[in-house]
Parts: C-alpha cells; structure tokens; sequence
C-alpha cells in the first residue's frame, strides 16, 4: 500500500497560479524525489500531498481513495520538515511517542514501539534528552523515529537534510536510503540538491515554476534528459551548452555536451581555447576553458592533468554523447546512430 | 576588553548611577526601618521615643491585618488568573489574520495608557455606579434589579478594574510569543493527529510557558502595591473588605496619624514581597531551563 495519484491538480496563492495542473503517479513502495530550483513549487506540492495546504482544483488519491479533502491526519502520511519541527520541552521519547498518544495507544504499546524505532535508529541512550541537547543529526534522527512510528502509507521529506554540514549529509543519505530498503515504504523526498535525488531516488520528478519537466530513473534524466532546463540541472558540473554556429555544424539551434564526455588533449582537437581556471580534485581534474566563438567549456580529466591558467589545450567531444536541441529547448532526435532521444 | 584599565574604567563611570540608585533605595528603607522602631505620631510631634517591636507587635496582631493580607493575595491572585488567562484568549484571536486587526489590536492596548486614577474614577462613576451606570441600564433595560458592584461585590469589583488595566500588557506579551512559535511545529502536531484542543494544550501552552512566567513575575510585582483604585472607589471599605497591605499603611500612617506603626507594615509589607520574589525566581529558574 502506497500508491499516491495526482489528478489535474493545481495550486494558486491568489491570482498567482503556483502549479499549472499537473498529473502524477507515484507507486507503491517507490522513493520518489522531487527536485527543481527554489521557488518552483516542490514544497508546495508537498505540502498540497501532507493535506497542510488544500488544492485549488484537481483530486489527490492515496491507496484509490479520495484524499483531497481530508485533514492531515487522517491521510496516513508522515512528513519530516526542514527545521525537523521537534517539541522543544518533550524529551526525545514524548517526541516520539507523540503520535501515537495522539492516536490514543495505551501506554505499554507506546512504550514498545518508541523503544523499537529508537533501536532503528540508534537513538537509545538519548531517549530521555531534550532536543536542544542533541546535534543536528540526532534531531534529524529523532523527526524521522517520530514518522516511522506511525506506520505511515507514505514518508514524505521537506529538504530534511539542508540544514546538516556537508559529512553528515552524507551519512543521513545513507541512512534514509536504508531505512527505505529495509521498510519498504513509499517516500517522497524533496531536494533542490541534484547529487541528493540522484543518489537516493528510484524516480525523480524535475520541475519547474510548477510544471514537470520530465520523470524518470536518475539514469534517464541523465543520459535522456527532454529539454535544456533538465539537462542543465541534472549532473555536476552542468552540461556545457554551445549555441550558434558550432551547434548548427551538428544539425541542432543548440548542442550541449557534459564535462565528462569532453576529451582533453594538449596536442590536438575539434576546438581550442586557453585554461581560465583548473581544480584538481585528486580524483578529477575540471579545466575551464575559454573557447573562441564559443564561451567558457569545463571538461573533466580523470586523476591528474597537468594544465594551468593561460595553456592552450583542445577539446573533442564524444559525438555520440552530444545532445541536441531546437530553438525551444526541447531535445531533438539524434543524427548519430544508436543514440535514443526521447 | 576585560583588561585591568577596562574594569576600572567601568567601574568609575558605573559608580554615580549606582550610588545614586542606592542612595534612592536605603535611605528610605533604612528610615522607615529606623520609624518602625519609635513611638512616632504626627498627633504628638517632638514626643518620639524607642519603644523596640511594639509597632510590630500591634501591627501583626491587628486583625485588620490578616483581613488586608487575605485581599492583598486574593487581589494579586484573582488578577493574574484573569489577565493571563483572558490574555490567552486574545492574543490567540489577535493572532488570527482578519479585517481591520491592526485597529483592533491599538484598541486592545489602550486601558494600559490610562493612569490608575482615572480608569477606576471611570469604572466606578460611569459604569458601575447603581444609578447612572451604564450596567445599571443595562439591568434596567432588562427589567432586572441594578447591582451595586461596589457595595456588594467590592473586592471582585476592584479585581476587575484591575484586570481591565493588565489585560494588555498580559495579551501583548502573550501575544508576541504566541508570534514566535515555529508554523511548522503545529503543522507537525497536525500530520501527528493532534486536533485543535490538542495542539493548544501540548504546543501552544508549554510555549507560552515562560511569557506566562515573565508576565506574572512582572504583574506581582505591580499588583502587590494596587493603591490608587482602592483610594478612589472604596477606601478600603467597606470596613476591611477591599483593604490591602499597600492601602493599610497608607491608613495607619496617614489616617490615624501613627507613623512608627506605618513604618512598621511597610517593613511587613517589603519581608512579605521578598517571600513572593523567592518563590516567584525559583519558578522562573524552572521555566527557563528549557
């Protein structure tokens, strides 16, 4: 059970539509993330799921049944927040137990189950501290044990993990993508972090100024993207875009092109330019190049390349990782054989 | 900045306030310490003489005395009760988006701006005067027999004055922390199942908490020396009924002339308001280790 159906929803604050109706299925058992640039409108879709804010038309269904107008609470869905939204004067364990002595358990259930999801969790010891005495991945911790208590349909994530340092963030990743693999609940994540939803999601949702720009496995968005703005977003570093005459050379208004599947050669190529900046990772080594005619390219070199500011060098791309697109941004269907476009 | 010339240099130009400040608190303390101790009545001027506790002893043993303590506790309980609970109320409505709030929200401050004297002149003349009182009226408007509040009911007419002049100060504080709760942390009761009732009782009021302590702590303070509308509606009376500490000194020194005995309850009166302080800090204590 988990199956969660968006049907022509929409959402307008005022006069100002914030999503344009929209369908969506998400299936049962699946981590669906939702991604896209501040301010469009993934948190509010969310939140029009959570039943925090009401739809202006359109039907949301959870398991087959009309949700779209029931309060919250009686979706059967856990939501954890950016700001965590712990009970600051409840212990770990009242936060917790909080749901369920709102469903009424008597206490030795309540007792056992917070007991068993602060095992989950590692949270045992800390059971009788209040959250201003714990770091950041202990509330983080604790917001989620309050979710899973209550046996939800469905987990939903505001941003959990932007509030975290970067090694943490790491971790939590790790956990929550566990904790879906063992549970096998249904989740909705979402991030404007792209690394996020392409490490964590069996799907991922793009969207933009409340449109969906594409869906599809992480492996999809990255190597099919449908139009410019989702490959733009998807990958790091972005995908070089190159419009103009070099780009009507390969049949397209524009042609991008992604840092790894530009070969670097200090010797010889398809176009020139000089180093503006090179950062070596160790592993990688991205070269910022300043191409005539074109602009700046980044291309990636695996372990170390040798280069600095002011070295000419020269860049091939891999023809059959180029994508192309119209004037619109839309992808269009490849000229080289063997590549699908969709 | 905690160097050696720095401390001194505070200290140099700290020291006329404090001085100032002491010399404002202890020597009155200390001279009415120094009175409490004396036969002194203005009735019988250059006659002082030490006559040890005896001023405390007549003063305690008054049975005006309990009667005055009994209205001082239920004046400042009464009050604080009402004001902080009706200051719940309207700051939870106050907080609430509606058409003209900004005006409502002046209206409701507007009692604490009147001086003392003339709210309880206003309440006592225009209100609840049994003749021309605007509730007299109404009661009569009704068909019903007016009440003479301040005959009948005269220390619950007198809370109720004052409650009408702190129910501002409670509502504004108490609205400003109900303004500094997170939205997301009643959202995150709602997605637990609690209701309305529920989220006011595990939410809103332990986050309210520690407003409540500060407007009790500082309402005491304030409502333990009420004088002004007790001198203007009911002087006390009638016989004790509405006499508090405060007004007893005020009636011992001033009325019967026997200042040592007033020097005497003032000393009563400071010793009674450090045992509310002690209790009142440790409550404070408690509610600020969130």
């Amino acid at each position: 059970m988990g199956q969660i159906t968006l049907d022509r929803v929409t959402k307008s604050f005022g006069d100002i539509a914030v999503i344009p109706p929209l369908d969506l299925t998400i299936g049962n058992g699946e981590f669906v993330v939702f991604v896209g640039p501040s301010g469009c409108g993934k948190s509010t879709l969310l939140r029009l799921i959570a039943g925090l804010e009401d739809v202006s038309s359109g039907s949301i269904r959870i398991d087959g049944k009309d949700a779209t107008a029931l309060p919250p609470a009686q979706r059967g869905l856990a939501m954890v927040f950016q700001s965590y939204a712990l009970y600051p004067h409840m212990t770990v364990r009242n936060n917790i137990a909080f749901p369920l002595k709102m469903a009424r358990l008597d206490k030795a259930a309540i007792d056992r189950k917070v007991e068993a999801a602060a095992k989950v969790l590692n949270l045992t010891s800390y059971l009788d501290r209040r959250p201003g005495q714990l770091s950041g991945g202990q509330r983080q911790r604790v917001a989620i044990g309050r979710a899973i208590v209550r046996e939800p349909t469905a987990f939903l994530f505001d941003e959990p993990l932007s509030n975290l340092d970067a090694a943490l963030r790491v971790n939590m990743r790790l956990e929550i993508s566990e904790l879906h693999a063992s549970l096998g609940t249904t989740m909705i994540y979402v991030t404007h972090d792209q690394v996020e939803a392409m490490t964590m999601a069996d799907k991922i949702v793009v969207l933009n100024a409340g449109r969906i720009e594409q869906v599809g496995s992480p492996i999809d968005l990255y190597s099919r993207p449908r139009n410019r703005f989702v490959a733009g977003f998807i990958g790091s570093p972005r995908m070089n875009f190159i419009e103009g005459e070099a780009a009507r050379g390969d049949g397209a208004d524009c042609i991008g092109i992604r840092p790894e599947h530009l070969a670097l050669s200090t010797e010889s190529g398809r176009w020139s330019g000089t180093v503006t900046v090179s950062e070596h990772l160790g592993s990688d080594t991205f070269v910022y190049v300043q191409v005539e005619g074109i602009g700046t390219l980044v291309a990636r070199a695996g372990g170390e390349f040798p280069v600095h500011h002011g070295d000419r060098v020269w860049l091939t791309p891999q023809t059959e990782k180029l994508h192309r697109f119209d004037a619109q941004g839309n992808a269009v269907s490849s000229a080289a054989p063997g590549v699908k476009v969709a | 900045m905690a160097t050696a010339h720095s401390r001194a240099a505070a200290r140099l130009t700290m020291s006329p306030a404090v001085v100032l400040l002491l010399g404002w608190m202890l020597i009155p303390l200390a001279m009415t310490l120094y009175f409490s101790f004396l036969r002194y009545n203005l009735l019988m001027p250059g006659q002082e003489e030490w006559i040890g506790v005896l001023n405390y002893q007549y003063f305690l043993t008054d049975p005006a005395f309990f009667a005055a303590l009994g209205n001082t506790l239920a004046l400042v309980g009464g009050v604080l009760v009402l004001t902080i609970a009706g200051g719940i109320g309207l700051a939870l409505l106050l907080d609430r988006p509606f058409w003209g709030r900004g005006i409502v929200r002046l209206l409701i401050i507007a009692p604490f701006f009147v001086m003392p004297t003339v709210s309880a002149l206003v309440w006592k003349n225009m209100l609840m005067n049994p003749v021309n009182g605007l509730f007299a009226a109404i009661a009569k408007g009704l068909g019903l027999q007016p009440f003479d509040f301040l005959a009948e009911a005269p220390l619950s007419s007198i809370i109720l004055i004052v409650t009408w002049q702190w129910l501002p100060f409670a509502t504004l504080i108490l609205l400003t922390a109900l303004q500094s709760l997170d939205s997301e942390r009643l959202e995150a009761a709602e997605m637990d199942g609690a209701g309305a009732v529920d989220r006011f009782i595990h939410i809103i009021l332990p986050h309210l908490a520690r407003a409540m302590t500060v407007v009790t702590l500082i309402q005491t303070i304030f409502l333990l020396s009420v004088f002004a509308e007790i001198l203007v509606t009911t002087n006390g009376g009638p016989g004790t009924a509405t006499t508090n500490i405060t007004y007893l000194v005020y009636a011992q020194s001033l009325l019967q002339f026997d200042v040592g005995g007033g020097s005497a309850g003032g000393i009563v009166a400071v010793v009674l308001a450090n045992i509310v302080a002690v209790f009142l800090m440790r409550m404070i204590g408690r509610n600020l280790d969130i």
